[in-house]
This record gives structure tokens, sequence and C-alpha cells, in this order.
């Protein structure tokens, strides 16, 4: 495959993708495409599937899949297991981060590390590698290592929860990171500060769908692309300055017959 | 694989240690009267006394019903059905562990407690007990330079009578209750273990306990004292065949801490627990009480509780000395039709005296498990303290955790906190860690495992590694 082709190709690609949660329809037909290395944000209102397209890319189980195909590189995503999808380079970062009392934060790393080191057939990493490999990581998210010994997520402060899920993607050095709401919660300067470290992870062919409500999230993590989603659909695509756009207006302007506007690909 | 799946095979995983030795043993017919207490006392050649002690509590015994209190469902054992004594047939008199039947010492190697290997490589000294005698003692002589008396019962009332007439029954009487009158009548065996003045007992002692003949009882008899300002740490292990009856264990463990003297005992059951679908399995009915008695004594319970049809039992503390300490660790975890009811009693009688109860109760498929405790304080016990902690766990929706905290305080300084929490496995923390790349099956034993650090981390080490191991084994089949 000649390197042109590569450039081509896609690494996520989602046609009229159609799920429910519990009966009822949250995805409505959503299509999306991304290339190695873009940042792809995703907007939208309250309601208007953003949170439940992150899921469904995760393969959370609560969600059911109608209709539709995901290809991720060379596979039917819809045909993994969650940890498969998460062993093949697919990462969440939660909107709320789960506690996991008495299991500390370092064993629990290592644990996930070396799960998707066994599925690719590398060898574990010990816990020596493995302090070395965190301690660069944590410097790189800005993260103090006394949260190491901490049990997962028990009793820390919003902005440690996403600092800490920021820490997870660098360590597993995923293909393709969702961001779900991760600014929710956070005063500015904690979503700096998680910011730069997602920044800090941008480059190469790592790939990113951002998921936020607000704009604010977009001044420090400037995407690509940026998509509409309004009752289960991409109803407009454009670049950073819709982001800006939508900050100005609101998403009122949706209540009006978002159809007729729907989907004007930027790209 | 799907959750329940996953969960599903880890369920059909078979009791481990179901095997049965081949031994001849040498038993009494099933049956319980004062012959069968004579014959007892007889064959083991005990003394009078002994013999005076047993009849008295067998005769109390039959005044006694057997309760029914526990928020257990258990059938009706019949004590006539039982057999009282079971020894294997020694081959001939044994001098030293080199003599015990070799198909013996493969059994304990098959659990994975190779006497040999005990007495070679680590420093653990282990008493064994198969059905009702007491096959081998490592390290005794080690151990007898120090002072330190760490035998089987029955060599204990040969040997150093005085102090066995002296403590036995101190801390259970045999009018306790139910079981403890039955065990002082019958008890065929089990450890006794003597700390002197002031020595810390350089190595962790054990008793390995294992059920082997059909339709016996096994009613061991315990009795540790440490004396002032000694310290010994004793760890308890138990297994048994697979059977379709319900066996009977009903054991007596008796702790006495003298002045500024430490003992902790730890447990880790793993009596067969029945099959899933809650035929056989041991009826596990245990006393055990601990006695602080001396001011500043401390006493510590650590049990794992993952073996037995139906586990009933309340490790104890008597705080009689001023200062004394209490302490109780406990995980027990109930899956298929296994049910527990277990906790503790802290008495608090002397001033500033201290307990602490940490209970970790984990029910899965349709087990049931219930945590029941009793905190004392005394009219004379002065700022006594306590802080009770008990989580539950549940995995599935079939399962039942209950919550049965007692508290009766007569002095007006006692502090005494209470906290409780149930949770469910949340499915929020699989997905979680199946989207790191965990598998279901590494999550719920790292999350169960995560839930019971607090009683682990009391644990020694090696038994820490085993409570760990055997925990997994035992989720079997958890959230459906």
């Amino acid at each position: 495959m000649s390197a042109h082709e590569n450039e081509e190709k896609m690494i996520l690609d989602v046609k009229d993708l159609h799920a429910s949660v519990e009966g009822s329809p949250i995805l409505n037909g959503m299509n999306l495409s991304l290339k190695p290395g873009e940042v792809h944000a995703i907007m939208g209102p309250n309601g208007s599937g953003k949170s439940t397209f992150a899921n469904v890319l995760a393969g959370r189980e609560d969600y059911t899949v109608e209709k539709g195909s995901v290809r991720y590189r060379d596979l039917d995503l819809l045909d993994l297991d969650p940890e498969e999808r998460a062993c093949e380079g697919i990462f969440l970062a939660f909107q709320y981060p789960v506690s996991i009392p008495g299991i500390s934060n370092a064993y629990f790393l290592r644990s996930a590390l070396n799960a998707v080191r066994r599925y690719k057939e590398e060898p574990e990493v010990d816990a020596v590698d493995f302090l070395q490999l965190v301690r660069s990581k944590m410097e790189l998210v800005g993260m103090d290592e006394k949260l190491l010994q901490r049990s997962v997520n028990d009793g820390f402060s919003g902005g440690e929860k996403k600092r800490n899920e920021i820490l997870q993607m660098a360590v597993l050095d995923p293909k393709l990171a969702i961001l779900d709401e991760t600014d929710s919660g956070l005063d500015i300067d904690a979503l700096r500060i998680v910011a730069e470290g997602v920044n800090a992870l941008r480059g190469g062919d790592r790939s990113f769908i951002v998921v936020t409500h607000y704009q604010r999230l977009l001044d420090y993590i400037v995407p690509d692309h940026v998509h509409v989603l309004s009752e289960g659909q991409i109803v407009r695509s454009g670049d950073k300055t819709l982001a800006h756009e939508l900050e100005r207006e609101g998403y009122s302007w949706l209540e009006s017959g978002h159809a007729a506007e729907k989907s004007q690909e930027a790209s | 694989m799907s959750e329940a799946e996953e969960l599903q095979k880890l369920a059909d995983k078979e009791y481990e240690f179901g095997f049965v030795t081949d031994v001849e043993s040498d038993s009494l017919p099933p049956g319980l009267d004062e012959d069968t207490i004579r014959e007892i006392v007889k064959r083991k050649g005990e003394p009078d006394w002994l013999l005076e002690y047993r009849l008295k509590a067998f005769r109390h015994w039959q005044t006694m019903e057997d309760p029914a209190w526990a928020k257990v469902e258990k059938n009706t054992v019949n004590y006539q059905d039982l057999i009282y004594y079971s020894a294997p047939k020694p081959k001939k008199q044994l001098e030293s562990l080199d003599e015990v039947d070799p198909e013996l010492l493969e059994t304990f190697e098959k659990l994975g407690i190779s006497l040999e290997e005990q007495k070679r490589l680590s420093n653990v000294a282990v008493d064994a007990v198969f059905d009702s005698v007491s096959v081998a003692t490592t390290f005794s002589d080690k151990l007898a330079e120090l002072g330190i008396i760490f035998c089987s019962f029955s060599e204990a009332v040969k040997e150093h009578p005085e102090l066995v007439r002296k403590y036995l029954g101190s801390v259970v009487p045999y009018t306790d209750n139910f079981y403890s009158a039955l065990n002082s009548a019958v008890f065929s065996d089990g450890s006794f273990c003597y700390i002197p003045k002031g020595v810390a007992c350089p190595m962790e002692l054990s008793t390995y306990f294992r059920i082997n003949a059909a339709g016996t009882g096994q009613f061991e008899r315990t009795l540790i004292v440490a004396d002032e300002g000694s310290t010994v740490s004793y760890l308890e292990g138990c297994t048994a065949p697979m059977r379709d009856e319900n066996q009977l264990h009903a054991a007596v463990v008796e702790l006495v801490a003298l002045e500024e003297a430490t003992i902790k005992y730890s447990t880790v059951q793993n009596w067969y627990p029945g099959d899933a679908d809650g035929v056989g399995g041991i009826y596990n009915f245990v006393t055990k009480r601990g006695l602080c008695k001396g001011d500043r004594s401390k006493i510590s319970w650590t049990q794992v509780e993952t073996g037995s049809a139906i586990t009933w039992k309340y490790p104890s503390c008597i705080l009689q000395g001023d200062d004394s300490i209490g302490e109780f660790y406990s995980v027990a975890l109930t899956n298929n039709f296994q049910q527990a009811d277990t906790g503790t009693k802290m008495v608090h009688l002397g001033k500033r005296t201290k307990s602490t109860i940490i209970s970790k109760g984990i029910s899965a498929g349709q087990g049931q498990n219930t945590y029941r405790g009793l905190v004392d304080v005394k009219k004379g016990a002065e700022d006594a303290r306590n802080f009770s902690q008990c989580d539950s766990m549940l995995l599935g929706d079939r399962c039942g955790a209950h919550t049965f905290p007692y508290v009766e305080v007569r002095n007006p300084s006692a502090k005494v906190e209470h906290e409780a929490t149930t949770s469910k496995i949340g499915e929020d923390q699989i997905f979680y860690c199946n989207q790191r790349g965990i598998s279901t099956e590494d999550a719920v034993s790292m999350i169960v495992n995560g839930f019971c650090k607090e009683v682990f981390s009391e644990l020694p080490m090696e038994f820490a590694v085993e409570a760990q191991k055997l925990l997994a084994v035992s989720l079997e089949g958890s959230v459906g």
C-alpha cells in the first residue's frame, strides 16, 4: 500500500448509525469519518446523543445498535467486545470516571496496560519498567505522583479524576481517543491543565473525538472539524469557527427546522 | 463473551479440594451416649478429670435445644447418625513426621501444605488435624527451646495437664451454647499452644484441618494461652472432600491473653461449600472467643470465610483488662446456595478498652450473607471505644445481604461508632475496566479484592495471597 493510499484511509467510518437505549431511539442515522491524526469535535445540546455516540463506540452494553455500520481501521467495530475495542486502541475518557475502592491507581493502570499488551502478544511490563513509564507520563499530564498509590478515582476531586483519565490515555497510547464531556465539572484552571495534557498527546496518527456541550474546551483543544449533533443526527459540520458561532448563537436555531440545514459537509 | 456467560463459566469451576484420601480409619460406630464418650476417653487414654468434664458437658447438652435463631435455613442434624471419633489407623506408633502415613502426607501436599516442605523451607510451624486427630506437628522441638508449647490437644492433655485444666472452658464454658456443649463432650483433638512470659513467637503457628471420613463430625478444640508480655500469630486453614450430605464441624477455639500479651488469630476457611444446587457442604458452626484477661492485652481475629454450606460463628473478644484491645476483621463470601451468619461480639469490661470491627460480606449467586454483631459496653468500662464498619457487596440480583448490629451501652463515657454500606458491584465499574482492556472476569476479581483490602492487609503475607486466589475461585458466576 502506497503512502498516498494510507493517507486517504479512514481510521473511523460511521455510516447511518441508529442506536437506542431501553427502547428509545437516540441516534438516528449518524454519519462521521475520521482520518488518522484528526481532531473532531462533536457539539450539541443536552439529549442530542453525544454521550450515546461515545458510549456506542466504546461498546457499552445498555446501548443497542439498531442499524448502520462502524468501520474502525480494518475492523467491524460493532463485532468486538468492549475490552477488544480497548485493546485495539480505542480509549474513552469518561464523563464520570468510576471509582474502584481498594485498588491503587498504579495497580489498575498496570493491569490495564498488561491486558492490552497480552492482547497484542507483547511481553508484560514489570513493576520497575512500569513505574518508569508512568512517571514520565505523569510529568506529561502534570499529575502528582501521590495519586498513583490512591485508590482508582476514590475521593479524587473533579479535576484529579479527569487528569487521571488523561494519564490512563497517555499510558495506554490509543489510536482513537474519545473525550466524553471532559470539561464538565472543571473550573477554568483545571480545564486548562487537562487540555494541555490532551494537546501533549496530539500528533502522529492519533485521532480524537471531543464531545462537548461548550465551546470553551475547544479554545484549548483546537479541533480540525466541528460537527453539530441534534436529535441523533449531524446537522452541521464546519471548521473551528463553527464552534464560535455556536457560542454566540447557542443551540436555539436547531429548534426551527434544522432538517433543512442538515449535514453540510465542510471537510 | 458477555458478562453473564463469563461469570457462568467462572461459576462452573469445581471445588479444588474435593478428593477423598484412601486411608484405613479407626472409627467408632455412629451415635452418641455416655458410652461413646467413655470410649473416646479410653481410646485416647485421657485422665479422669477430662472424662468428668466431658460427661458434665454431655449431660448439659442433653438439656439443650438445637438453636434456630440464625438467619439460615438448615437441614436437621441427626446427632445419633454422626460418627464422633475417626482416626486414620496408624501403621505403628509415630515418633516423627517421617513415620506419618505417606497417603496422609500426600493429602496435605495436595492441599498445598506439604509438611515436609514446611519443615524445611518455611518459617511456619504446622499442626495438621485429619478427621479427628492431629497427625503431625512440625517445628515443636525448635519452639520448645523458647519454652513455647505447640502440640496436638491430646498431647497437651498428657504432657501439660495443669495448663489445659486451668484454661479449658475458661473462655467458652460448655454451658455457653448447644455446640460448645457438644464439642466439650466429644472433642477428639485440636491444637494447643502456650507462649511463655515475654516471648515473641518467632514464627507463624498454623493448624490445618481436614475432614476426610464420611459421616463424621469434626469437633476440634483449640486453646491458645499467651502469658504476660508474649506475642503469637496463629493461622488456621480448612478443607474437606465433596460429599452429598452435610457434614458438621463444631469446633471451639479459646484464646487467653494475659497482661500485655498479643494474640493474632487468622483463619482461611475453605470447607466444601456444597454443589451449585446447594447439595452437600459443611455446616461450620464454631464458637471462637478470646479473653483479654490482662491489662493492655490484645486479641485480633482475622477471618476469610469462603467455604461451607453454612457458616455460623462469631469470633469474639472479652475485654476484661484495662486498656485491652479487641479487633475483628472479616471477609465472608457466599455464592450459589451458601449461607453465612457471622460477625463478632466485643464485650467491654475494662477501662479504656478499644475494639474495632471491619466486616466485608460478599453475596453472589443465591448466597445469603448476614453480619450479626454485638458491641456490649458494661457499666465499669470507662471511656470505652468501638468502631464498626460493615460493608456488603452484592453480585447479581438473586443474593441477599443482611446486617444486624446490636449495641448495648451501660456507661455514658463510651464512644461507639457504626458505619454500614451496601453496594452492588457496578456494571459501571466493570465497563470502566473493560474499556481499559481488562476482561470481565479479571475486573470482578479486582473489584472484590479492592473491597476486601482492609481485611486482607491484616493477614500474614502468604495467607493474603492465598485468600485472594481463593476469593477469585469462589466468586463462581457472580453477576448474573
